[in-house]
């Protein structure tokens, strides 16, 4: 059973009590359609569970497949960097077929970060090896491909759906 | 038990990789000795046009500089034709070859031991070679829905004593 290498830490984009029994960590291609439909799904679980749920997004941006996810996967660090992570995370997976540099732009206003910064940001690839760090770190722990999920560090290999992603979590929950 | 139960075992540490020629675009083969004297990735998979958006060859694919910084280069087979190959290849963007092993049908596969002849395609098998050819490390997925990533491959490269670059 494929592992979670690199544990969760302040450094990343977690939504949730850091103390929660159950944390699942996402890596996601903001390009990827399977992650856009499973990101509503995540959000709908998360709000079940309360405070029960750390949810956690790292980046796994497959490039080569789809051109726009790395400039999106580093606009959402700009934005994160600002605190607008997940207001960031949410409009872009809202629409994911538009994430060309005037729709992250776009979004990054609806989002409320300061654009002269984020701008500044994304156009000197400031976050660019922070995001190929979550890549590769994703690969060490096993991901073939997004989305990918770790519930408590152990890799899910269920469907993306809410039933086997709950049921799948209320199991881990027993056996902390 | 499912019927897809493995039942050959693929070749392991310390034997040879076998050699072999097979077409890779219309008019073009790629022959394995050919990428001997360096290390080399061989994946066998079931087939082109897998359903996910993103999945094991696009990893792959994104992590070819990673593999090249470990001097090392990855050849894909399947039993798919040259034809759906090139369609394949160019609707994921792949830098790397798809090879045939279409005619007969599974002859690599077979002597590497990722072929099931019953269901006629491959196992997902990975093989690293070193530079002289000897399979150095190998894996077999136990099923073909759990899709194995790229861990497994760098650790084995950079346990390859002529490994060089950087340990990502």
């Amino acid at each position: 059973m494929a592992n979670l290498l690199i544990p969760v830490s302040p450094r990343d984009h977690a939504r949730g009590p850091a103390d929660a029994i159950l944390t699942l960590v996402e890596y996601g291609d903001m390009q990827c359609p399977h992650c856009a439909l499973v990101h509503p799904i995540i959000a709908e679980i998360a709000g079940e569970l309360k405070d029960s749920l750390r949810v956690v997004f790292r980046h796994f941006p497959l490039a080569q497949l789809h051109p726009h996810a790395q400039l999106a996967a580093e606009a959402l660090e700009a934005a994160g960097c600002q605190g607008r992570f997940w207001e960031m995370l949410d409009l872009l997976y809202q629409d994911n077929a538009k994430l060309d540099k005037d729709s992250l732009l776009r979004s990054a206003k609806k989002a409320r970060v300061d654009m002269k910064q984020f701008t500044r940001e994304l156009d000197g690839q400031v976050y660019k090896d922070r995001v190929r760090a979550d890549f590769l770190s994703g690969v060490r722990s096993g991901v073939s491909g997004t989305p990918a999920f770790f519930i408590n560090g152990e890799k899910y290999n269920g469907a993306y759906e809410f039933d086997a992603l709950v049921a799948a979590l209320l199991k881990a929950s027993r056996r902390t | 038990m499912m019927a897809e139960t493995l039942v050959s075992p693929i070749l392991g540490p310390g034997e040879p990789a076998p050699r072999f020629t097979l077409p890779s675009v219309p008019g073009e083969s790629v022959r394995l000795v050919d990428y001997i004297g360096r290390p080399v990735i061989l994946v066998f998979y079931p087939a082109d046009w897998s359903p996910d958006c993103g999945d094991q060859l696009d990893v792959y694919n994104e992590l070819l500089p990673e593999f090249a910084g470990l001097g090392a280069r990855l050849l894909a087979i399947s039993g798919d034709s040259i034809y759906s190959h090139l369609a394949f290849s160019n609707a994921r963007n792949f830098h790397f070859p798809l090879l045939s092993d279409y005619l007969p049908r599974g002859e690599v596969g077979r002597q590497y031991g990722a072929f099931e002849d019953e269901a006629g395609m491959n196992h997902r098998a990975l093989f690293v070679l070193d530079s002289e050819g000897i399979i150095r490390w190998s894996h077999l997925s136990p099923h073909r829905s759990i899709v194995p990533g790229a861990d497994g491959i760098l650790t084995a490269l950079e346990s390859l004593p002529e490994s060089t670059g950087p340990r990502g």
